[in-house]
């Protein structure tokens, strides 16, 4: 048995059964980000794709990647998505690299 | 209505992949009825010079199954007698069907708007090289299946080669004035998802292809359609073979959109196969699905007065036509 379960995906409702005024809450906002505004729906998908990466969330790379599919997107486009989200990934570990520079400086003669 | 981005299921209950067709229909207070027939879509055979991986029909170069001229003239004759705007042909490749252009001319003395379902590529088998011309010389609306703007994904679903193929048949219906403004040659393009998804916004993805093939192949066309595969035969298969089917049906089912049933095509057309039997729409004779047997079922039989208002069989397979934007022959349901 995996963590991740395909079908668990179906199930996030389930998420509403103790606290469903948090979850519709959720829910409500969720939505409201989906819809279209001054991002289409497919620059939006491409951008829960690079954050379902960043996140490495199973169920939201496995979501987004059929989002961004029936929103029109090609692979080609899609691994640029992911491209952006590990170089940020990697440029965000790197720019630490100044923390440890600055924490061994200071110890430093 | 285009549907939201399809990711979180915030139902009680998750649909079942195998839901009813006709329960969902009663459950919006929707019945399926037919309005008047306004198209003849005639299926004039199962033999085709290809055998794409989402063939709703089979079709195949090994298929032997194609309409007698005797089944051809009953459609010219019904298509005159009652005055049908449009006819409507399909296959296979319609064009290796030896009766094809028999249909074609004597459906365009009849006054009938004729589109043919085009593959493409048949312009390269034997006899067909003058396919343009003769389109042109008939004002045929041409009809075109090409899923992607990319050789990738075009030759993954229609074999290999057919990208190079479709590109230069594209190039010699635009060189006789098809696709091009002003012309009144209509080519329009059709998008197939390349696998187990829905397709895309239909206005978005023409503006893709419209950029792309205008930019990388010079070439140009009117409009492009896309439709949805549907679980049926071949695509049946796949997605057996790949572990899709349940998400696929499920897929369908939770994209259910009630505004689509209005304008789903089977409401004004009416599908003729090979032998001249009756159907309410082409998925439907794939299956086997005759219209309702309180109707005649032939085409010699054929009397519009008693299939005005006639009840629509259905199935599962519905679900295909009704989800998110819709899809029917002339593309998605909901254009916005």
């Amino acid at each position: 048995m995996s963590y991740y379960e395909e079908e668990d995906l179906n199930r996030f409702s389930e998420m509403g059964k103790h606290r469903p005024d948090l979850f519709e809450k959720f829910m409500a906002w969720y939505q409201a980000c989906q819809e279209d505004g001054a991002l289409t729906r497919r620059e939006k998908a491409l951008i829960g794709l690079a954050v379902a990466h960043a996140l490495q969330c199973p169920y939201c790379i496995d979501a987004y990647a059929q989002a961004s599919l029936e929103a029109g997107s090609n692979m080609e486009q899609m691994t640029e998505a992911i491209h952006m989200a590990s170089a940020l990934r990697g440029g965000a570990s790197l720019i630490h690299g100044l923390q440890a520079h600055n924490s061994v400086n200071k110890v430093s003669m | 209505m285009p549907q939201a981005l399809p990711v979180i299921n915030s139902q009680a209950c998750a649909p079942h992949a195998h839901a009813s067709f006709e329960e969902k229909l009663a459950a919006h207070g929707l019945e399926l009825r037919a309005k008047r027939i306004e198209t003849l879509q005639v299926n004039v055979g199962k033999l085709c010079n290809q055998a794409c991986k989402h063939c709703h029909v089979d079709a195949s170069p090994a298929r032997t199954e194609i309409m007698s001229r005797e089944t051809a003239a009953q459609v010219i004759k019904a298509l005159g007698q009652f005055r049908i705007p449009t006819l409507d042909i399909t296959g296979g490749a319609p064009e290796l069907n030896p009766s094809f252009r028999f249909l074609v001319r004597e459906a365009r003395t009849a006054k009938a708007h004729v589109m043919v379902r085009h593959n493409l590529t048949v312009m390269f088998e034997a006899g067909q090289s003058d396919l343009p011309e003769f389109f042109r010389e008939h004002r045929v609306e041409v009809v075109s299946s090409l899923p992607y703007f990319l050789q990738e994904q075009t030759d993954a679903q229609r074999g290999h080669g057919v990208f190079e193929k479709s590109i230069t048949a594209l190039e010699r219906l635009n060189a006789v004035g098809y696709g091009i403004e002003g012309s009144g040659l209509i080519l329009n393009l059709v998008y197939n998802p390349v696998g187990a998804f829905l397709p895309p916004p239909q206005g978005s993805i023409e503006a893709d292809f419209r950029r792309e093939l205008a930019a990388r192949h010079s070439v140009a066309f009117n409009h492009l359609y896309t439709i949805t595969n549907m679980p049926v035969k071949r695509f049946l298969d796949y997605l057996r073979r790949s572990g899709n089917e349940e998400r696929y049906r499920r897929k369908l089912v939770e994209a259910f959109n009630p505004q689509a049933v209005e304008g789903l095509m089977c409401r004004n057309m009416l599908s003729v196969d090979w032998t001249g039997k009756l159907y309410d729409c082409d998925f439907n004779q794939m299956l086997e699905l005759g219209v309702a047997d309180e109707l005649p079922q032939t085409i010699s039989d054929f009397d519009p007065e008693k299939f005005a208002g006639r009840r629509i069989m259905t199935g599962s397979h519905c679900f295909g036509c009704t989800a998110g934007a819709g899809s029917s022959c002339g593309g998605a349901v909901l254009k916005k």
